[in-house]
């Protein structure tokens, strides 16, 4: 082999670079951590079924902010027909009412950064 | 027909994984063991090969790069492009790696109104490219969000920057828009001028088609159907601790992503691809010409045997004494 030293520091490199999250994870020691959601402390029943807020929670705001702002309106029909206030902080808050426990969690753990709390208050949690 | 060939092998790859993975049920084939023989055989391949390479002699600096060699004093030297030391030749690899010179360097020649051939400097496929590399660097470090937990500190910066524009929601990131036109500009560039029609092969199309399907499969994960990023990291995080878990519940599109991905890194180490390494091995970029300041021996060189005079003389001296010639040692 010619330029040997070299070679072979160039492939410790490219090695330690793309194996980075194995041992970043060691070095944590967090691998197996996983999110856990605090339940919501009222209601039996969001505004959709789990599997359609947990994938498309951000669309459903989203709209809702749009129509809230845009056109003022501020009832939500759910499917089922019950009426929902069309509002992060009085009705999504108010079952899950730590941010903390709740939405941060699965934020912090897939580098979300959502910017509904640029404007809005995060509640305080009463203890 | 080649770029047929190749789009067939993609779509027949698709099929593969949405039969193995959704009908037939075989997610821990395709959620964990194929991903972990693509993950072997890409680091593997990849250090054979540059070890391969490693081990053909270099018996000469190359010293034609384009630029004049150091020379003469009143000869202007071109450092970056034929430098003759290690600042040179950082400077030269540097450019080569980061901005593409070489392709920065590419000429078109057309015939132009009747028999007159016109050179012309040709600056797409140079710009197409960057934009392309740049962007899969940026989502491909981007992903470590999958895998390492807690999230590095590097990426929410990545996703900022990359999310500047702010559009829709979950923010539209530029890189996405920017390999999707860079990859199709790079495979119709290939499909439309009959010249690079002619000379292209099913291997160069069945990359960037595979490339063009994990982005297409990644941006519908991210904004149009979504799947369930918990559980994907739950996996990411799993396989490179080796410990893989499977969770339940990962939409089918997830596991086309990840099929593909894990077939273009298997892919990796034994086509085109491996250019990513061969960049830095390439003689005419990492070697400094120094041919007229140092020695080089070929090291292919025989074994020479050699009868020096002196032995010559040792073996002949008497006779060469008796017939009366003039002698070095008596």
């Amino acid at each position: 082999m010619y330029d040997a030293g070299k070679v072979i520091v160039g492939l410790v490199i490219f090695l330690a670079l793309l194996t980075f999250p194995t041992w970043y994870n060691v070095a944590t020691g967090k691998a197996t951590y996983v999110p856990e959601l605090e339940k919501a402390v009222k209601g039996d029943q969001c505004v959709a079924d789990t599997e359609y807020m947990r994938a498309e929670h951000m669309d459903l705001l989203n709209e809702w902010r749009d129509k809230v702002v845009r056109d003022g309106e501020r009832i939500h029909t759910a499917p089922d027909g019950t009426k929902y206030n069309m509002s992060l902080t009085m009705t999504c808050l108010d079952c899950h009412s730590n941010k903390a426990n709740f939405c941060d969690k699965c934020h912090d753990y897939l580098s979300v950064d959502p910017y509904c709390y640029d404007c809005h208050i995060i509640p305080e949690v009463t203890k | 027909m080649k770029a047929m060939t190749s789009l067939m092998a993609v779509i027949l790859l698709i099929l593969l994984v949405m039969l193995g993975a959704g009908a037939a049920n075989l997610k821990y084939f395709f959620g964990v063991i194929f991903p972990y023989a693509a993950i072997v055989l890409f680091l593997v391949g990849i250090v054979l090969r540059v070890l391969k390479w490693a081990g053909s002699p270099v018996p000469f600096r190359i010293p034609t790069t384009g630029g004049q060699q150091n020379s003469l004093p009143w000869i202007k030297q071109n450092k970056l492009d034929n430098p003759h030391n290690l600042i040179g030749v950082l400077g030269r690899m540097a450019l080569e790696i980061f901005l593409f010179r070489s392709l920065f360097r590419n000429t078109k020649t057309e015939l132009k109104n009747g028999p007159r051939l016109a050179y012309g400097s040709s600056k797409w496929l140079w710009l197409g490219g960057l934009a392309f590399h740049y962007s899969f660097l940026v989502i491909f470090i981007r992903h470590f969000k999958y895998f390492a937990e807690p999230v590095p500190f590097f990426i929410p910066i990545m996703q900022n920057l990359d999310g500047l524009l702010q559009i829709g929601l979950p923010l539209l990131y530029m890189t996405d828009i920017i390999i999707l036109l860079s990859v199709s500009y790079l495979f119709f560039r290939r499909v439309v001028s009959p010249q690079l029609r002619y000379f292209s092969l099913a291997a160069d199309y069945f990359p960037l088609l595979l490339i063009l399907t994990i982005s297409i499969s990644g941006i519908l994960m991210r904004y149009f159907y979504k799947v369930d990023i918990v559980a994907v990291k739950k996996l990411g995080t799993g396989l490179l601790s080796f410990n893989p878990i499977l969770p339940e519940g990962i939409g089918l599109l997830f596991y086309v992503h990840l099929f593909m991905v894990s077939v273009l890194i298997a892919y990796f180490p034994f086509s085109k691809l491996v250019h990513m390494a061969g960049v830095f091995m390439s003689p005419t970029r990492n070697l400094a010409n120094n041919n007229r300041m140092r020695r080089h021996i070929n090291p292919w060189n025989p074994d020479v045997k050699v009868h020096t005079y002196e032995e010559y003389e040792d073996e002949f001296r008497d006779v060469m004494k008796d017939a009366g010639m003039p002698l070095d040692k008596e």
